[in-house]
């Protein structure tokens, strides 16, 4: 990769054991390293969303051009956020520093920088609390873990909210249930507050607002789009689709990340969904409005992630669908999961979903009316609906990565493994340290999948390519399977840079490549149009 | 509490066939109960806990029991000593103290007999004051907040120790002074000399101290959000208490900006 280091050189200045001889409070200011920030937002996007101070700015300009009164509006911002978010004031008070969380964290395994340690990290913001907020940090200064805020400590504060992917792992491990995401996203809720957001999530929240979906792509391209992937997908099958699009009286509306509409290999994964749907005759539409399940507004603040996330609410109501059926992606499930029904309930215009193929009601879906492509499909297996030749992917030793959100916000560790080893003869996990609830991150979530900060994301990836090069040399695994589409992004660049020969997938790709569908003609070639197992001279 | 966001740990409760983790991934709230109560009681998390290290530029994530043996001793022999000296606090020692005291001093080593949390306590904070002096990492992250409540332990167990095994003060008298303490009738027996003042002193800062400081931890736990709610979200509402209506961009103005586009495409519209 252009401009970094070789693999080995990176890891091996990293020492999780020496920390530097300088008190973190004394290391100010905090030197901004080219790899690990991100550009700052252009104005133009924070305007069209009707954010604060917008105007271009740059993380290396001395002056950040921030409102005169800059530090009330911070003050202020954090003695709202103690009133409303018992999350947010209960971490800032019970932490006792241990140190369970601090080797936890991907950053900082990547790293070495210690402010990257979970628990640093939220007393860098903890600290300013304890000043402003408590008796201890008035009485004590210093001694009590209190500063004064200045601008140091909010260039600070910004470098290294910006350098947390919301990952959640050190919550897992923490005795009292911190939640590193949560400081985040409240620290960056303070940096939207000022206008500081990042250009890789303002543009795509700015795109989504207008055309309703992350890459501004407008509705006659997406119905291009879709028709160009039939094409490909008559070409395999010789079974013709046509995509629904923003079909009213639809029974059910499917809404996946526009990634998947977009670059290798999410389209291949969008080629499958329409290939399963068509399969099952599900009676489905697309929507070129709610045309993103992910939300970039998540990693600004919690209104504007509501308020990109109206959209689909507003179709499903629109469009007069029964119920709403989710693609595979991290956060976007997060956000259904964890806050949509919170944002919207009671969601009682939709009914309660229940598979018209198989008649599974989803009672973990009741009241949201929202099911996970995951769980739907692998009904759809468990009934026997499906009919594979798994030989189609025998070419492929596969693993499976768990996503962070769907792990360790939701849960959502059987279903796919359930499907790839339904479609797929060679499966095998990575260590359980590395997997499950404990999974590590990509190390590009959360909006920090920029190029910009390509070394940065080889680092905080490095633990999750360490376990795959482990079943890479035992199994000889070639296949790294996900159901989330930033993964689908990133995980190829890291895959190269310390794994090469690794390849990445989504799990409907795979389930879609070994369907054997109605009418289907021989197929010699998978969905990436490379000559299936046992078909390479034809 | 605005959003219910659990952190998950096991498998969530979905279709029928798949079996779920009702304690580390509960949808109920009697898994919730059963959550909070392994935590609290057994330090759940904790005891997940790993160490990462790099060596040869690899990474080696093992198992890592220390802190969670050192934090559960700690306050375990905490809780029993706490209960043990309730006995200086009413007239006749109720049957459950006793029954503590015999099993704490079970091996009847000497005279005053040994209690094994007091040799525990001892052990289990040395561990924890030596692992932020020599751990890098914890050592880097701790103030002196963290310490002082160590120290402030420590100098009460020590004197404790000391009262009991070899100073070996009057009892009866302690007693006369807590008791009297209780019915608000203080009186001072002669004799306790100045250990006794010292533990009770260093006791009372410790209470004092407790409100303002990291030990609140204590009622925290109970508090904590990734784990005190259920996994549920999508089955069973959870309520914001200061929702509010949100700006956001409605299907009207979406096709207002794109309709031509829309028709040209065969792309179904609202208004023609």
């Amino acid at each position: 990769m252009a401009g970094l280091p070789k693999p080995e050189e990176l890891i091996s200045k990293v020492n999780l054991k020496k920390m530097p001889s300088k008190k973190w409070m004394d290391t100010l200011p905090v030197e901004f390293k080219p790899g690990f920030y991100c550009y700052g937002a252009k104005g133009k996007n924070l305007e069209y969303v009707e954010f604060p101070n917008a105007r271009d700015w740059s993380p290396t300009d001395p002056d950040w051009k921030l409102p005169e009164d800059w530090k009330k509006i911070v003050i202020e911002g954090i003695k709202q956020r103690l009133e409303r978010f018992r999350t947010f004031h209960v971490f800032m008070d019970i932490c006792v520093r241990c140190g369970a969380c601090a080797d936890k964290c991907h950053f900082f395994i990547g790293t070495g920088d210690p402010k990257n340690m979970p628990v640093l990290r939220a007393e860098l913001l903890r600290s300013v609390y304890r000043k402003y907020f408590t008796v201890g940090g008035k009485l004590f200064g210093r001694n009590g873990g209190a500063r004064d805020l200045d601008l140091d400590v909010l260039k600070e504060l910004w470098y290294y909210f910006y350098q947390c992917t919301e990952c959640r792992r050190c919550s897992l491990f923490c005795p009292y249930g911190i939640d590193t995401a949560e400081i985040t996203i409240i620290g960056r809720e303070l940096m939207n507050l000022l206008g500081l957001n990042t250009d890789w999530i303002s543009g795509p929240v700015a795109n989504c607002y207008r055309t309703g979906n992350h890459l501004g792509i407008e509705p006659h391209t997406m119905k291009s789009t879709l028709e160009f992937m039939c094409n490909d997908i008559e070409e395999i099958t010789g079974i013709k689709i046509e995509p629904p699009i923003n079909r009213k009286g639809a029974e059910i509306l499917f809404v996946t990340p526009s990634g998947d509409l977009f670059a290798d290999p999410g389209i291949y994964n969008a080629m499958g969904y329409m290939m399963l749907f068509h399969e099952i005759g599900l009676d489905y539409t697309w929507s070129t409005f709610a045309s993103e399940g992910g939300n970039f507004g998540f990693f600004t603040s919690l209104e504007m992630a509501k308020r990109l996330h109206t959209k689909i609410y507003e179709e499903a109501k629109r469009l007069k669908v029964k119920w709403i059926l989710g693609g595979e992606c991290g956060h976007m499930w997060r956000v259904w999961h964890q806050y949509h029904n919170t944002w919207y309930g009671p969601v009682d215009f939709l009914e309660e979903p229940v598979s018209p193929i198989t008649g599974t009601k989803f009672e973990n879906a009741k009241s949201n009316k929202i099911v996970h492509i995951s769980e739907f499909t692998a009904d759809l297996i468990r009934h026997g609906v499906l009919k594979f030749d798994k030989s189609r992917n025998d070419n492929l030793i596969v693993t499976f990565h768990d996503s962070c959100n769907t792990s360790r916000g939701m849960g959502l560790f059987e279903e796919p493994r359930y499907i790839i080893k339904n479609v797929c003869n060679h499966f095998y996990d990575m260590p359980d340290e590395t997997i499950r609830e404990q999974t590590f991150c990509c190390g590009g979530g959360s909006g920090l999948n920029a190029g910009e900060i390509m070394e940065l994301r080889m680092r905080g990836g490095f633990p999750r390519a360490n376990a795959v090069r482990y079943v890479r040399e035992k199994f000889g695994v070639n296949m790294l399977a996900n159901i989330c589409a930033i993964d689908r992004a990133t995980l190829p660049p890291l895959m190269d840079y310390w794994v090469p020969g690794v390849r990445v997938t989504g799990v409907t790709e795979l389930v879609a490549n070994a369907m054997i569908m109605k009418g289907e003609k021989e197929r010699t070639m998978n969905l990436r149009m490379e000559p299936l197992p046992g078909k390479e001279e034809q | 509490m605005p959003f219910r966001i659990p952190t998950t740990a096991g498998q969530q409760f979905s279709l029928p066939w798949i079996k779920y983790s009702k304690i580390d991934n509960p949808s109920t709230g009697w898994g919730v109960a059963l959550r909070m109560f392994f935590e609290i009681a057994f330090f759940r998390s904790l005891f997940r806990n790993t160490k990462a290290d790099i060596l040869n530029g690899r990474l080696y994530v093992g198992s890592n029991k220390w802190l969670w043996i050192g934090a559960l001793a700690f306050h375990y022999c905490f809780l029993i000593i706490l209960v043990r000296h309730l006995r200086f606090f009413v007239g006749e020692t109720p049957w459950c103290i006793s029954l503590i005291d015999s099993i704490d001093s079970f091996w009847q080593i000497g005279l005053p007999m040994l209690y094994m949390t007091d040799i525990i306590i001892a052990a289990a904070l040395l561990y924890l004051l030596g692992r932020r002096i020599f751990n890098p990492q914890v050592k880097y992250i701790s103030l002196p907040s963290d310490y002082f409540p160590l120290f402030l332990i420590l100098g009460i167990v020590a004197t404790g120790i000391l009262m009991r095994y070899f100073a070996k003060v009057d009892i009866t008298s302690i007693k006369e002074l807590t008791l009297g303490l209780v019915y608000l009738n203080p009186i001072v027996p002669k004799g306790l000399g100045s250990l006794f003042y010292i533990h009770l002193f260093l006791v009372s800062v410790l209470f004092a101290y407790f409100p303002f400081s990291k030990l609140m931890h204590m009622g925290g736990v109970f508090l904590s959000p990734t784990r005190n709610l259920a996994n549920n979200n999508r089955m069973k509402r959870h309520v914001n208490p200061w929702d509010y209506p949100v700006k956001h961009r409605h299907y009207e103005e979406y096709e207002n900006e794109f309709r031509e586009k829309m028709k040209k495409a065969g792309i179904p519209v609202e208004k023609e």
